[in-house]
């Protein structure tokens, strides 16, 4: 299959994720047209019906819009991108909390291994 | 469109191979349909092509009681070799065509193509994995309500399988048309379902829709088919 998705989270969740994740890497143009749910149902390798839904929830989230007999848009709302990329980075911090907590890492030392981490990859580079 | 299995057993000689299921496919879906070996998977789908028949119960298409004439508005890919030998890509493609008048030669051609299929060669030098492109391009060229695939993946490779998805998804009319898949391949074929139904040994342990089992259960559709499985063995 062309995409894998985790088990437990809904396949249109995912693929929203994956689409605003494409639009703040500039991998989808704003103010661009999105593939159509038939051709992006073809090229991910998903149900359309589910397509169709992770496009409805991204057209309620305010990231595209349809336009009658032209397709869907994606917005260009700086404001609104931001907003979402800080949710993700949110999201993100927090799985990685959560994670060290499971292993009985403490704040402290979490902050301090994020530190020599990227001290360590800034060396690498 | 509908096709319904209402109060159906179907027992063979020795054994009985359908209890009393129930189920009702509508169009618009794909429907997933897996259970272990011998759990009735490819029986379902027999009994809805009119190949066999049930002991009890009914099969309904659109209203009417399936029969063998039905086979002209269902496509069915069997999990078997069902190609002439002898013949060529392009003979095949002409003899079901002369069986089927729901037979779109043209879809059939652009299907060809898509896969790379060389119209020329014969069966007996193609390679399993272009007999199994042949095959789906004979079940999906039709334009019949009904589409069942009988392990459509099946000793497929990854490539094969990913392209075979595609054009499953590119092919086939969803406004008209319902697909059923009986197949071992779950985790693989989860993101093409609407709804996923369980067998075993005859049984319908349960139906689902795949977006829900994730957002209400957490769970995949194999999480679900194992849990399902196990609590049904611990009885």
């Amino acid at each position: 299959m062309p995409k894998e998705f985790q088990s437990s989270r809904p396949i249109y969740m995912q693929i929203v994720d994956q689409i605003i994740i494409n639009i703040l890497q500039g991998k989808q143009r704003r103010n661009a047209k999105l593939l159509s749910v038939r051709e992006m149902a073809i090229e991910m390798g998903v149900n359309p019906n589910t397509l169709q839904r992770a496009y409805g929830e991204l057209e309620r989230m305010g990231v595209v819009e349809t336009k009658r007999g032209q397709g869907t848009f994606v917005v260009d709302n700086p404001n609104l991108f931001e907003q979402l990329r800080c949710n993700m980075q949110a999201e993100i911090v927090g799985q990685y909390v959560e994670e060290m907590k499971k292993l009985g890492v403490s704040n402290s030392e979490m902050i301090n291994l994020v530190k020599s981490f990227l001290e360590g990859d800034a060396y690498d580079h | 469109m509908t096709i319904k299995l209402r109060n159906v057993n179907k027992g063979f000689v020795r054994e009985v191979a359908l209890q009393n299921v129930n189920l009702t496919f509508g169009k618009g879906k794909i429907y997933g349909l897996v259970g272990p070996n011998g759990s009735g998977k490819s029986t379902i789908l027999k009994l809805m092509t009119g190949l066999v028949f049930p002991s009890k119960g009914e099969v309904i298409l659109n209203g009417q009681v399936v029969t063998r004439q039905s086979a002209e508005q269902v496509s069915y890919l069997t999990e078997l070799d069902m190609h002439y030998e002898g013949f060529t890509v392009t003979e095949t493609i002409n003899y079901v065509a002369s069986q089927f008048k729901s037979f779109n030669k043209k879809k059939a051609e652009q299907l060809l193509k898509t896969l790379k299929l060389d119209p020329t060669k014969k069966i007996k030098k193609l390679s399993k994995g272009n007999r199994g492109r042949l095959k789906l391009v004979t079940a999906l060229a039709r334009d019949t309500d009904v589409i069942l695939l009988d392990e459509p993946f099946s000793g497929l490779d990854p490539m094969v399988r990913e392209e075979t998805v595609k054009s499953l998804l590119q092919y086939v009319d969803l406004e008209n048309q319902v697909i059923i898949i009986a197949t071992h391949e779950i985790a693989e074929i989860e993101p093409l379902l609407d709804e996923i139904i369980v067998l075993y040994y005859g049984e319908v342990l349960g139906q689902e829709n795949v977006e829900i089992l994730r957002e209400e259960h957490g769970q995949s559709v194999l999480d679900w088919f194992k849990t399902t499985i196990r609590a049904r063995e611990d009885v």
